[in-house]
């Protein structure tokens, strides 16, 4: 029986893909773009907002000090004495929330692994209040596709579908491992959330913008990838 | 994928979870050689890891359903009952301590064993990655290998073993150069 595809034409079809794959970057980075898009295409098939991240047990809770932390200002940085969270974009009523305020709102807690894009895990519990219970209170618009995080650790901020921000784990946490937030884990408000990796989880929060339009990130305008899911 | 692999490992040259670091592990902090890795750094080689994935994983697909579609695995796959005994022989035969060569069929006992263990690491690199790459959408696979910390250790045992597996290759390549003949062209048709 003739065969359509011989182990010969096989060899020199590679050897020519092979040949193309050396091509310029341009082609390259096209490539990789066309990729990343097609990976987040899965990734939001992929994501359930019933589907909760499973709790590990208290006997995982990583030693404080083994638990890294990371800011892009040149010193730790500190809370302004006037702190307050602003919550804006296309909401019926934009507000501002005191420490107090965020606090006496409904407290959700949960023990998470956290996962690094560096390719690091960790476990702790988190104390906060849920994002989509935020959302419901300042009536964010069906329109917002996207929630935009912002701090001020020098700028640093961050852009989440609005699927993964109104997931039940996807918290505004002040608490940790049952204290309130210390400042290297972005005190005294910072976004937490199983479903994403910990770039996407911007600490030393100032604002929270419900957006029609997507915007970028600290990482992700230096490449790395837009949804970072887990 | 194995460059772009080893540039992500370069990010955390470490297994186990933070304040739980694998005592058994030797390269503890230890980043691999720059020579190895591909994808200049961290977003790059994610980049690019995770987009060739996808080929690998076509490509994979595809050759099962040939090996299985064309009953080709019959004469690959290593089967214990039928090869057990001929895989022994030879590999007496290869210490010298057999004097003649047990009679072989288009591949030897051996040659089956190293086939269908290279298909396995394969099969388990690529479900020990997407383990590490979404721990809680599948959630469920991450749990089979014991957990993220354990599913980076496998997925990166199997890179060792692949590793492994195509360096012996092409030493016995080069002290038999004439199979290479054989393996472009499919040897002789039956």
């Amino acid at each position: 029986m003739a065969r359509l595809i011989t182990r010969r034409k096989l060899l020199l079809g590679l050897a020519a893909s092979t040949a193309l794959a050396g091509c310029d970057s341009r082609a390259a980075s096209m490539f990789l773009a066309g990729m990343e898009r097609w990976n987040e295409h899965v990734d939001r098939l992929l994501f359930s907002q019933s589907r909760l991240a499973p709790e590990p047990p208290a006997s995982e809770l990583t030693p404080e000090t083994a638990f890294p932390s990371y800011f892009i200002s040149d010193s730790m940085p500190f809370a302004p004495d006037n702190w307050a969270l602003k919550i804006g974009g296309i909401v019926d009523r934009p507000s501002v929330f005191s420490l107090d305020q965020l606090k006496r709102m409904p407290q959700t807690g949960m023990r998470i692994r956290h996962h690094c894009v560096e390719g690091w895990s960790a476990v702790a519990e988190w104390h906060g209040v849920q994002l989509r219970e935020i959302a419901r209170m300042v009536g964010a618009s069906r329109d917002a596709q996207y929630v935009e995080f912002r701090s001020f650790d020098k700028g640093y901020y961050s852009t989440w579908d609005i699927e993964s921000s109104l997931h039940p784990q996807t918290i505004l946490a002040y608490g940790m491992n049952g204290r309130a937030l210390y400042p290297d884990h972005g005190a005294p408000v910072r976004l937490y959330s199983p479903v994403k990796l910990g770039y996407k989880n911007v600490k030393y929060l100032t604002e929270v913008n419900f957006l029609p339009t997507r915007a970028g990130g600290y990482w992700e305008d230096q490449g790395y990838d837009w949804y970072g899911g887990v | 994928m194995a460059g772009s692999g080893l540039q992500i490992l370069a990010a955390y040259p470490a297994l186990g979870p933070r304040g739980g670091l694998y005592r058994w592990y030797p390269f503890q902090n230890d980043a691999p050689p720059s020579w190895m890795r591909f994808g200049g750094w961290l977003a790059g080689a994610r980049h690019w890891h995770f987009a060739i994935a996808w080929f690998l994983i076509f490509n994979g697909v595809i050759y099962l359903i040939y090996m299985i579609a064309s009953g080709e695995w019959r004469r690959r796959v290593f089967i214990p009952t039928r090869d057990t005994s001929n895989a022994l022989a030879m590999f007496a035969y290869y210490l010298r301590i057999r004097r003649t060569p047990p009679p072989e069929d288009f591949y030897n006992g051996l040659q089956r064993m190293a086939y269908t263990s290279a298909i396995l690491f394969g099969a388990v690199v690529v479900l020990s990655g997407l383990a590490i790459y979404k721990p809680v959408q599948l959630y469920w696979l991450t749990a089979t290998f014991g957990g993220y910390d354990v599913a980076r250790v496998v997925h990166l045992s199997c890179l060792a073993l692949l590793a492994v597996f195509t360096v012996m290759h092409l030493v016995l390549v080069a002290l038999h150069p004439r199979t290479i003949v054989t393996m472009v062209t499919g040897g002789q048709r039956g």
